[in-house]
């Protein structure tokens, strides 16, 4: 998790530091737009080295920290 | 004759639905082909149509006292650059070049065009882009003025606009005219806005007897960050449009379209409202030639046959 909260400090552009939210924490009300989350999911991809599929690019797969890591998870499972 | 006819007779492949109005459209006279698609002439009826719609949106419109801006079809280059157009469209984008040579480049320019070889290669962008929707030079004009009123600020835009899909479909045209209403304030004020015209747009083509629907929509953003625009866009709810079937009944033409931006453009420019917060804006466009091309496709290629009602509503 703390992965994904330098990502999202990087990329994420939000009102506050990613170190702040609880992991269930709605990342559209700590600022998180349309745009910022089109470079958070590029940034994820880098960092993990994984590719989000397309059925994972929308809204609710970014909407949380928590959210985040269970479609890592996932993803990394399925090439595994 | 057009050169559609004439393939089809040698041809006897299936035309689409599209191909086919756009047929009935040259043979009428309605549109004029000039060898590519998507890039039609107008004749005078089809243009006494655009301005009798024209007409009829500043009747509706005519209570909010919009400030009325004609941009001409090409935005200042530094300013599409900043726009983030081709972070998500590259593939809709038109820019302007031009020969900047010298002589013997001219030369070397002739002899490529004699010889019928690519003779673009010379070509430089100019400081001009094609615009590709009427309000891209509106927010940087805006900005300059400093912070918004408090009641905001309201414009009436009209363009014709530039988008790279060449198509058999008459109502996806290259180049054509958008008019649009741009409220720029804050979130309430530009969201009550867009409800109000997603009512009286509604209303307005039904009265021109044009059957229609009104759904979710989202633009065509390009790849993989581009479907999740879209779906985001979907997700949000911010862009509506009103359908109506002009080829095709399963998948109707959006005429008219309903946008809330967000804070996107109030960011991008650093528009502020009064209180300091950044500007959110909204909009509501009218695709001019797909609503001409909808009331030619219901109500005939003659605007003299035209219901009595509808004509009375466009010319009075």
């Amino acid at each position: 998790m703390d992965k994904i909260r330098t990502v999202l400090d990087q990329f994420g552009k939000l009102k506050v530091p990613a170190q702040s939210l609880s992991p269930n924490a709605d990342l559209y009300d700590a600022g998180l737009t349309s745009f910022a989350s089109v470079q958070l999911m590029l940034g994820l991809e880098d960092a993990f080295d994984v590719e989000f599929p397309e059925h994972m690019l929308n809204r609710k797969t970014f909407s949380s920290i928590a959210a985040i890591e269970t479609s890592i998870d996932e993803i990394t499972r399925a090439a595994a | 004759m057009n050169m559609h006819t004439r393939t089809a007779s040698i041809i006897p492949a299936e035309k689409s639905a599209a191909e086919t109005f756009l047929d009935e459209l040259f043979d009428a006279g309605l549109l004029i082909d000039t060898g590519v698609d998507g890039l039609y002439g107008r004749s005078g009826a089809f243009e006494d149509v655009i301005n009798a719609f024209n007409g009829l949106v500043a009747k509706y419109g005519a209570a909010d006292k919009a400030t009325a801006i004609h941009f001409p079809p090409g935005i200042a280059r530094r300013l599409f650059e900043k726009s983030g157009y081709m972070k998500s469209f590259p593939q809709l984008a038109g820019t302007v070049h031009s020969f900047m040579g010298g002589e013997a480049d001219h030369c070397s320019l002739l002899a490529d065009l004699e010889a019928g070889q690519d003779w673009t290669e010379q070509q430089q962008a100019t400081d001009v882009v094609l615009t590709p929707a009427a309000c891209y030079p509106l927010y940087p004009t805006v900005a300059k003025r400093g912070p918004l009123p408090e009641q905001g600020r309201l414009y009436d835009l009209q363009s014709y606009c530039f988008r790279h899909e060449p198509s058999k479909d008459p109502a996806r045209m290259q180049m054509f005219r958008m008019r649009e209403f741009v409220r720029i304030g804050s979130p309430d004020q530009v969201c009550a806005f867009r409800e109000s015209w997603l009512d009286r747009g509604q209303k307005m083509m039904a009265s021109l007897l044009l059957p229609l629907t009104v759904d979710l929509a989202n633009d065509p953003f390009f790849g993989r960050a581009g479907k999740m625009l879209a779906n985001n866009q979907r997700d949000t709810g911010l862009k509506f449009e009103l359908l109506i079937p002009v080829t095709s009944e399963e998948k109707p033409t959006a005429c008219l379209s309903f946008n809330y931006h967000q804070d996107h453009f109030g960011s991008l420019w650093n528009i502020r409202s009064a209180d300091g917060e950044q500007a959110h804006t909204a909009c509501v466009g009218f695709g001019m030639e797909r609503v001409a091309l909808a009331l030619f496709k219901h109500h005939g290629p003659d605007v003299e046959g035209w219901p009595t009602e509808v004509r009375k509503l466009l010319w009075g």
